[in-house]
């Protein structure tokens, strides 16, 4: 893939949708994480032996 | 990437230099390695699994399940096309597949699907539990590497024992909720594992040209015809038996009971009339007619499922 040597406008566009498209599974991703790790300690903090 | 071919799988079509994409690939490339259809059917089968299996999950845990399910359902497809890649070119039905069509690398797709693979697996142990993360792997191993790469170009047999990827997904989704498996998971199993083969084989019998040509030993290429017509119709009549099994067990309710009796009777009047007409337009339109219902018949069982037990409808049949 290095050894390309013109993109066209299309291949630049797929290119751009791509990078959307994997910025935002990140961000979802990291959403995902924090609810979830919300919902696994829940009322577990409020419960803790201090 | 130098310019020496390169082997991909145990097959010998080798990829060269020409076979780098000529233009990016889009996203709806990369979905389309998913295979969404066979992806929605999984989705949907465990959902049933995680919903009707005794005990809570939270909601969140349960949508990150069936994330977690749905991506290692599409990170085997990926793969599978990665390695079936030479002869889904040479398919009539799968020569529109993204590497066939040069819009991927082979290379890419098993990166792709690898990475999915092992997140997918990660992900839902850590964050659901580990025995339906491990579910989810032998899922993913078994059709890559029992489905794919052994038992397809090897057997007849193939869809008998790899449909058993197909029939994972609700002992997963059962897992995600319990930890564990049980007798019920088993039995929802059980009912995709016998479905699989007339359903597939329906398929084969207008496609057989198809598998041929490439030398995949399905069923009609190699018994013919006929013996994939009596094939169909024996399993089919194991089928239905199976598919009582939830009502027995206290899964199903009279609801269940109905539907599976009424669904059962269609199945075997069309897997019938498969097995009558063996020649000519009506014969693969009798097969048409099969695979097209045998795809709404398990829905439409598992859909019983859950309404029944998602909307309260469960009236035991004091069986259990």
């Amino acid at each position: 893939m290095a050894d390309r040597q013109e993109w066209s406008d299309e291949d630049i566009k797929r290119r751009r949708r791509r990078s959307i498209a994997i910025a935002l599974i990140l961000v979802g991703m990291v959403v995902l994480f924090y609810v979830i790790t919300l919902v696994r300690l829940g009322g577990n903090v409020a419960d803790r032996v201090i | 990437m130098s310019d020496t071919s390169v082997d991909i799988g145990n097959n010998s079509a080798a990829i060269s230099r020409a076979d780098v994409p000529a233009t990016e690939p889009s996203v709806s490339d990369y979905f389309a390695l998913l295979k969404p259809r066979v992806m929605s059917l999984v989705i949907f089968t465990a959902g049933v699994g995680l919903i009707v299996a005794p005990g809570d999950i939270h909601p969140v845990l349960a949508f990150t399940a069936l994330l977690c399910i749905a991506v290692g359902a599409g990170a085997s497809g990926a793969l599978n096309m990665w390695y079936d890649a030479d002869i889904d070119a040479e398919m009539q039905r799968t020569a529109k597949r993204p590497i066939p069509m040069g819009k991927i690398a082979p290379g890419e797709a098993l990166g792709f699907g690898a990475t999915l693979a092992i997140g997918s697996v990660v992900v839902l142990g850590l964050t659901v539990n580990w025995p339906a993360a491990a579910l989810l792997a032998l899922t993913i191993g078994f059709y890559l590497f029992v489905y794919t790469m052994w038992l397809k170009r090897r057997t007849p047999l193939n869809i008998v024992i790899g449909g058993a990827a197909g029939a994972f997904p609700p002992m997963i989704g059962w897992a995600a909720v319990t930890g564990s498996v049980e007798l019920s998971s088993i039995v929802l199993f059980l009912i995709i594992f016998m479905w699989t083969p007339p359903h597939f084989w329906a398929l084969s019998l207008y496609r057989a040209n198809d598998y041929e040509r490439v030398n995949v030993p399905m069923l009609p290429v190699v018994a013919g015809p006929d013996e994939t017509r009596r094939q169909i119709w024996i399993y089919s009549l194991l089928l239905i038996p199976v598919t009582f099994l939830p009502c027995a067990l206290g899964m199903g309710g009279a609801i269940y009971f109905g539907m599976s009796g009424l669904l059962g009777m269609s199945f075997l009047y069309l897997a019938w009339r498969v097995y009558r007409h063996r020649s000519g337009p009506v014969a693969t339109q009798a097969a048409r007619k099969l695979f097209r219902f045998s795809i709404f018949y398990l829905f439409a069982l598992f859909a019983t499922l859950l309404v029944e037990h998602g909307l309260g409808l469960h009236v035991g049949l004091g069986w259990a």
